[in-house]
């Protein structure tokens, strides 16, 4: 028995501690929105927060998972109120948007803990998260856009 | 619209007579999912295939082509949204069923390819959004007892004279007892308010909360999940297995040989893929045991000695070439390439004694449903396919053969249960299917002033139709596949003695279609040549092009404005070069310019400026995303991408192998968009083939050093 939260709701559940926890939280919790596409950690499209962090979630075990505080794409907000998620739609920049779940919860690290990113720091924070439709430049304007929303509205 | 692009067109059209049984047989009606949202709607008006508008005032557009991120969920809601003068924050999508009224208008089939759903639909949908526009304004003249001439629709409202009103949802229900007009008259284009404005894609807010359900998504209540161990070489067929390590592994239900492999199919994903790896395999290899790319290359350089098939002959290039001041002869290379969709291929089915129910991400409905119901042995009309939203195609998902679909079939046959095959990243590499590779020698000269005599393209590569159900109709007793030569076979340029030849190389590895097809390495090899045969004459690449596209102001339209917002001639910092190129492709054209550096034999490249002229667009915002994207697509190409094989098996297995363009390494992109009144063309596909040569020739311009392979390796060039 594995014990641990998802999106703030608690979760026990009888599974191989050595799946993937991109799978349990797929096949398991129904949590779809997290990707799969290369299973070992190259292309970030299964990218969540565990404990605040940003990981991997193809090459991390379910087992690392216990005990601690998962953050998945359908955890980042629940009415698209993210300043990223009306950014990304400001921008127009999903296109397919397989990869973009994984794009928004790298994103959203990197504004925590950066909150005017600039594009060194952008492209060290987003060049683990591939997209094959080619979005990288409406991604870039879409970060800038939710940091100065994220100061304007933190001054208010 | 050229020659080539005529004769497609109209061999698709012909095709549907000619294919006998197949299409035919795909004619018969189904049970259509719409027919069965129409009962469960209730009230709501469904004046045509296209249209569903509910009395809580949605208006929901049902579309025939797949969302693969081109952004039909929106450009194709935006016709009809127009014609209808409906609310566009009440606009809604939906897929459509496989059903014959769904078919390309002009493909005459299912089918989302070619750069062509705009264009085909421009009218399609804005009659569906004028005929049901008419049956409200009917529907409310006769509730007010009104003159049909004084009433007039904005925004998903009929109004009278007097400015009284009543919504479309208000009269969806007596809209629906309305004859269908006739005929309807088609907005001016000046009367436009939606068509050519960037309005924000319908489908971003699912994209980005985990909402949207692609194929990979798919689980019905005791779905089970297969993965397959698939042949390691082409052909190679299952000896013998051993599955004494995997049958007994948690969660495993079982293993079975199907035509494509070993499934193993268990309760899930992961289960199912560790246990795939512990199944052993005996495999009779077959005919392409040894096969090797480097050897396959240097058996195209020999065929490319003789003469091929004549494609194009202009006046006498032989005797112009011995005429000629100077003349230079270049040999292009450019490998197999994977599609290398972000999401693997799947498929999932619901296989019964008398229906088949399929999920997944497909762009040829009508050829999938076909061969669906051929493996499992059922009419068509008992199969129907729901089309997800699709992890991007680039035209992997479009298969002549069906692979991915008929395997699922296979494996659900099998299994007994509901099942998903899901293919890992690396199965998706291995599996085939890729962009064939190419060799195009060219030779060439120019008179003692720089002017261009003479030009000779002999092409050496796979055919894409040959063998395929495709191949009567699209080669119409050629000798040669228009796939493979499209782009030089209508080289713009005035150059008075022209061939071009097709050699067909038989290889046995699957080829299909990767975004712009034969564009995709014409494009590279013609726009590189053209600025070696600049060089030759000590002229400017971009001046020199002009001169030759006097006849073609289109291409000199695109060809100027790149060059004019790149800045074209102004100085660039030490060690940047800039290059140009130009091409025609699916009725659009495209012109980029792209400014490089090279540092320690690793090409930079920092910006890129492409303009379009595709005919009237509908959407600018999604024909911007297209070109960069298109740029990118190509540039990962152009810079890191090949497909090799050595003893048969492929060199490459995943992302690190086969690398991608990531953001650090995004140029700069500006797009730029012709007005223009033409019939709209493509742009999937026509902002991919400028890239590569764009870039090659900005390499030159930096280094002096000529790239003619790809991906580029300063260590090859010339």
């Amino acid at each position: 028995m594995i014990s641990f939260s998802v999106n703030r709701r608690h979760v026990n559940l009888e599974v191989d501690p050595s799946t993937p926890l991109l799978w349990v939280l797929r096949e398991n919790l129904g949590l779809t929105g997290t990707k799969y596409g290369c299973g070992m950690a190259q292309c970030g499209a299964c990218t969540v927060h565990l404990d605040g962090e940003a990981i991997r979630s193809c090459v991390v075990p379910v087992s690392r998972a216990a005990g601690k505080e998962v953050t998945t794409i359908e955890g980042l907000s629940p009415d698209l109120s993210h300043p990223l998620q009306r950014a990304w739609i400001a921008e127009d920049v999903p296109q397919c948007g397989y990869c973009q779940s994984g794009q928004l919860m790298s994103a959203a690290l990197l504004l925590r803990e950066k909150p005017r990113p600039s594009d060194e720091d952008i492209d060290q924070a987003m060049t683990g998260n591939i997209c094959r439709c080619g979005t990288y430049p409406r991604i870039r304007k879409a970060i800038h856009r939710a940091a100065s929303m994220l100061s304007t509205e933190g001054a208010k | 619209m050229s020659t080539l692009q005529m004769e497609r067109r109209e061999f698709l059209k012909f095709s549907v007579a000619a294919s006998g049984g197949l299409l035919i047989g795909l004619y018969l009606p189904c049970a259509s999912k719409s027919a069965a949202a129409e009962e469960r709607s209730g009230s709501a008006f469904m004046p045509n295939a296209f249209l569903r508008i509910g009395t809580d005032e949605r208006v929901t557009v049902i579309v025939n082509h797949s969302e693969m991120g081109q952004g039909v969920y929106t450009a194709l809601p935006m016709l009809l949204a127009e014609e209808l003068d409906a609310d566009w924050n009440k606009v809604a999508y939906e897929s459509a069923p496989v059903d014959p009224k769904y078919n390309h208008p002009v493909f005459g089939m299912q089918i989302t390819g070619g750069s062509s759903s705009v264009w085909s639909g421009f009218e399609q949908y804005r009659n569906a959004g004028a005929a049901a526009r008419a049956m409200l304004i009917a529907a409310a003249a006769q509730q007010w007892n009104a003159d049909l001439a004084t009433l007039r629709t904005e925004s998903g409202v009929v109004l009278d004279g007097t400015n009284r009103k009543l919504t479309y949802g208000q009269l969806a229900e007596a809209a629906a007892k309305m004859t269908p007009p006739a005929k309807v008259t088609l907005k001016d284009p000046r009367a436009f308010r939606l068509i050519g404005t960037p309005a924000k894609r319908l489908d971003t807010p699912e994209k980005i909360n985990g909402k949207a359900v692609f194929g990979i998504d798919v689980k019905n209540p005791g779905m089970l999940t297969a993965v397959l161990a698939r042949a390691p070489v082409f052909g190679a067929k299952v000896k013998s297995f051993d599955d004494s390590h995997a049958r007994n592994m948690p969660g495993v239900r079982k293993i079975v040989t199907v035509p494509s492999g070993v499934a193993v199919i268990a309760d899930s994903f992961w289960q199912a893929k560790v246990a795939r790896d512990a199944v052993r395999i005996d495999w009779d290899e077959g005919e392409m045991h040894a096969f090797s790319t480097t050897e396959m290359m240097q058996q195209f350089r020999e065929q490319a000695k003789s003469p091929g098939t004549s494609v194009r002959r202009d006046g006498d290039p032989d005797a112009a070439l011995a005429k000629a001041a100077q003349k230079i002869e270049a040999v292009y290379e450019v490998p197999y390439l994977s599609h290398l969709m972000m999401e693997p291929l799947n498929c999932a089915v619901d296989l019964r004694a008398d229906s088949c129910e399929i999920w997944t991400g497909t762009q040829f409905q009508t050829v999938d449903r076909a061969a669906a119901a051929k493996a499992a042995g059922l009419p068509n009309e008992k199969v129907q396919i729901h089309t997800t939203f699709l992890g991007g195609g680039f035209g992997r998902r479009a298969t002549p053969q069906s692979d991915f679909v008929v395997e699922a079939v296979h494996v659900a046959k099998a299994a007994g249960a509901q099942v998903k095959v899901v293919w890992t990243r690396e199965d998706d590499m291995q599996g085939g299917w890729y962009r064939p590779a190419f060799l195009h020698a060219i030779v060439g000269g120019v008179d003692a002033s720089g002017n261009p005599v003479s030009w000779r393209s002999r092409l050496v590569g796979q055919s894409i139709m040959a063998g395929t159900m495709f191949e009567s109709m699209m080669m119409k007793g050629k000798q040669y596949d228009p796939a493979s030569v499209e782009g030089v076979d209508d080289l713009p340029y005035e150059i008075p003695n022209l061939a071009v030849e097709s050699h067909q190389a038989q290889v046995g590895v699957p080829v299909q279609w990767w975004r712009s097809v034969g564009h995709s390495h014409t494009g590279f090899a013609t726009e590189c040549f053209i600025d070696e045969l600049a060089a030759l004459g000590h002229k400017d690449p971009y001046q020199f092009r002009r001169a030759l596209l006097t006849k073609h102001p289109r291409h000199l339209a695109v060809l100027d404005l790149a060059a004019q917002k790149a800045g074209w001639g102004k100085p660039l910092p030490k060690g940047r070069g800039r290059g140009i190129a130009v091409h025609f492709a699916f009725e659009s054209y495209n012109a980029q310019v792209a400014e490089v550096s090279v540092s320690e034999g690793r090409v930079r490249v920092h910006r890129i400026v492409s303009a379009v002229d595709c005919g009237r667009y509908v959407n600018p915002g999604i024909i911007a995303a297209q070109l960069e994207g298109g740029a990118i697509f190509a540039a990962s190409a152009a810079l890191y991408q090949e497909l090799t094989f050595e003893n048969g098996r492929l060199q490459q297995t995943n992302f690190h192998t086969f690398p991608v363009m990531r953001m650090n390494e995004c140029p700069e992109i500006e797009t730029y968009i012709v007005e223009s009144n033409e019939k709209s063309g493509g742009i999937g596909e026509p902002g991919v083939p400028c890239t590569a040569p764009a870039i090659a020739n900005a390499v030159f311009a930096a280094t002096g050093k000529r790239i003619r392979k790809l991906p580029i390796r300063m260590t090859e060039a010339v």
